[in-house]
């Protein structure tokens, strides 16, 4: 029971570092590698208002949020639309993606060191034990999963039962026949983007609660939320938080039945048997 | 085409490595030559530790007129390069600040490993090495390879040793029991010290009734945390870095380990250790130490608050700065820039600095260091050397409050 629970909170975390990506790949088809970078950003954010002002992150996630969404909107528009205009097939567009989002992610670094310096970053809030049946777990922990799956079930919905949510989807599905059916795929994927970005910050700004952080530890984020995104399936943002809570429960497992020394190695293995076996991902789509 | 990738790949890497280089030249001047992370998973520490020492060292020097030469005195110019906490850019950039900066002097880099690995570029371009920022039992057969690679920071077995003392003393005098709960961080700095652990506690009468290692970046540390918990031990042990220094902390709060000794390794003495848990860090055990109550080590804490506007930490902050007097006094103890002179005259001369005297041995090792220290009341205190005084009295831990 203790490792559903913990297992659970820690997939919950996964989720709030992946579902930004899977928006991003998914339906504006940029495989952004400064995801990491973003989250640290919304981590500083949160833990700027927290010191400086003595803003709760619940509160100045939302202050954080809308700031990021337009930040990453202008990103897409002038960053990266030329390469989506001026590439002629999905391949080429995830090169140059892949690429200028990599060069973003220096700059990002850069900036963060210039602007806070490189040190470690920390502040203590809701680090309080919290007992279910049974067993302690830190309250900060929770409160980052339940905002995972508020925002997962958010994006969900949102996706499923509008019209912007049906059209962001269709895009995802083939961007091509989706204007051809009179969907602005350009706004669309705009739109994708920033939100993605927006999470993604989020993200950052819960887990910032309980983990401590410095300007270059963006990358660490990216790798995981890359694995989980690809094992969940590309465009399913219910793969995504499957994925997310599966590698969760599998570590948690792992490092307390076995060893924690394992935790990575299980969690890459995993990866690979998707990849062997379900190349599509978990949710995804064969591709026709 | 994934071959493709991987090659822009690796040209958007060059491209992103840019460094960049200190002031302007000036006719007169000594140049030393700097790299050490300012990103990268080392970065955090690297600034705490490392750079703002430079930086008050420097100023300190320049404020003073410059270093005292034969031929008058000379200001001195830091030129400094980011690794990226990338041994392959370490070289890259010691090469550079040699061959094209041209630099009078190296300062030695930033983390053991870093240090092992340019310590040939540094014999091959004949620049002494002082690693003030390593750790390791390799020191006689390092300087037999070596002759110009000093050490000043300790070694591996009296770190463990320290640790083991305490212990066992703690357990002669019926204070604790002798069951061990011990962690360790699986990369090079964690390994080695859990392995040298494992004889020296066994040897020491202690009983380890927890010992894994887990994975560098590892989110979430509670399990880790809960298993050491459930085979309850007197006394947790953590060979630890940073990130997880401090979420092993936290989760032992949460979790409520109830031990009468923890203890966490690097960054454990960092002020921001001691900012963040407050008063629950009071008398958690760390990984080296000073004395603050030294009036040159007040002293030296002061002006490094002053003029970097940082606080410094309470162990291997003093080291590197104690290594960079060291090569202060030996280029003005020689009076010229001659390479061979300097590194003669570190060996065979001893030191004043803010730690007290230094003189290296046989094997070109700083012999007298501090090993463990204690947060007591909001001060790391040192609380166990080797050759060094001012050493508190151990404390036990009694609760998280």
């Amino acid at each position: 029971m203790d490792i559903l629970i913990t297992g659970l909170l820690l997939g919950g975390i996964y989720a709030l570092m992946a579902m930004g990506l899977s928006l991003q790949y998914g339906v504006a088809r940029i495989m952004n590698l400064a995801n990491g970078e973003m989250l640290v950003v919304g981590a500083f954010a949160a833990f700027w208002f927290y010191t400086v002002a003595e803003i709760s992150p619940l509160i100045s996630v939302f202050l954080i949020s809308p700031v990021v969404f337009f930040a990453n909107w202008l990103i897409y528009r002038f960053m990266l639309q030329p390469l989506v205009k001026r590439s002629k097939s999905q391949g080429q567009l995830e090169v140059d993606s892949i690429l200028a989002t990599f060069g973003m992610s220096f700059i990002l670094v850069g900036l963060m060191v210039a602007v806070f310096g490189g040190d470690y970053f920390n502040y203590t809030f809701l680090a309080k034990p919290v007992e279910i049946l049974g067993n302690t777990y830190a309250a900060n922990r929770l409160v980052a999963f339940g905002m995972a799956i508020l925002i997962g079930s958010l994006l969900y919905l949102w996706l499923s039962f509008t019209r912007p949510g049906m059209a962001m989807r269709a895009v995802s599905v083939n961007p091509d026949a989706a204007g051809l059916a009179g969907i602005d795929v350009q706004r669309m994927s705009a739109l994708a983007f920033a939100l993605g970005g927006a999470v993604t910050a989020i993200g950052g700004g819960f887990i910032s609660t309980f983990q401590t952080m410095d300007a270059s530890i963006g990358i660490l984020f990216t790798m995981k939320a890359l694995i989980i995104v690809i094992m969940g399936g590309v465009g399913d943002i219910r793969g995504t938080i499957l994925a997310a809570l599966v590698l969760g429960l599998l570590e948690t497992f792992i490092a307390t039945v076995i060893d924690p020394g394992l935790t990575l190695a299980a969690a890459y293995l995993v990866f690979i048997l998707v990849l062997l076996f379900r190349p599509q991902g978990m949710f995804g789509r064969k591709p026709s | 085409m994934k071959r493709r990738l991987i090659l822009k790949l690796a040209g958007a890497m060059l491209a992103g490595s840019v460094a960049f280089s200190g002031a302007a030249l000036a006719a007169d001047v000594i140049k030393f030559g700097a790299v050490a992370p300012k990103t990268g998973p080392l970065a955090g520490g690297a600034v705490v530790t490392h750079w703002p020492n430079i930086k008050l060292w420097a100023a300190q020097i320049n404020a003073r007129g410059g270093l005292k030469l034969k031929d008058g005195q000379k200001k001195i110019e830091i030129i400094e390069y980011d690794d990226q906490t990338n041994p392959g850019e370490t070289i890259k950039a010691v090469q550079r600040l040699v061959t094209q900066d041209k630099v009078d002097f190296l300062i030695g880099p930033y983390g053991t490993g870093f240090n092992l690995a340019v310590a040939p570029v540094f014999a091959k371009y004949g620049y002494p090495l002082i690693a003030m920022t390593a750790i390791t039992d390799q020191i006689p057969d390092l300087a037999k390879k070596f002759p110009g690679m000093f050490f000043t920071l300790g070694s591996t077995t009296p770190i463990v040793q320290g640790v083991a003392d305490i212990l066992s003393e703690l357990v002669a005098d019926g204070k604790i029991g002798n069951k061990i709960a011990m962690v360790n961080v699986a990369d090079a700095f964690g390994i080695e010290l859990a392995n040298a652990a494992r004889p020296i506690f066994k040897a020491a009468g202690l009983d380890v009734v927890y010992d894994k290692s887990y994975p560098l970046g590892t989110q979430d540390l509670s399990p880790i945390v809960k298993g050491a918990k459930a085979a309850s031990p007197d006394a947790f042990i953590a060979w630890s870095y940073p990130p997880d220094t401090f979420g092993l902390t936290g989760q032992a709060m949460v979790q409520g380990l109830d031990v009468k000794v923890f203890y966490t390794a690097v960054a454990t003495s960092f002020p921001a250790y001691g900012g963040k848990f407050g008063s629950a860090a009071n008398n958690v055990m760390g990984t080296g130490g000073v004395n603050p109550d030294d009036p040159a080590i007040k002293a030296y804490m002061k002006a490094h608050k002053e003029i970097t506007g940082l606080d410094a930490d309470f162990w291997a902050s003093s080291s590197v700065y104690s290594s960079l007097q060291i090569l202060e006094q030996a280029i003005e103890g020689v009076g010229e820039v001659d390479r061979a002179k300097v590194t003669e005259y570190i060996k065979n001369n001893s030191f004043k600095t803010i730690l007290g005297d230094i003189t290296f041995d046989e094997n070109n090792n700083n012999v007298k260091f501090w090993t463990v220290g204690q947060w007591q009341d909001g001060v790391y205190q040192g609380v166990k050397a080797v050759g060094r005084d001012g050493a508190k009295e151990v404390r036990l831990k009694s609760g998280w409050k």
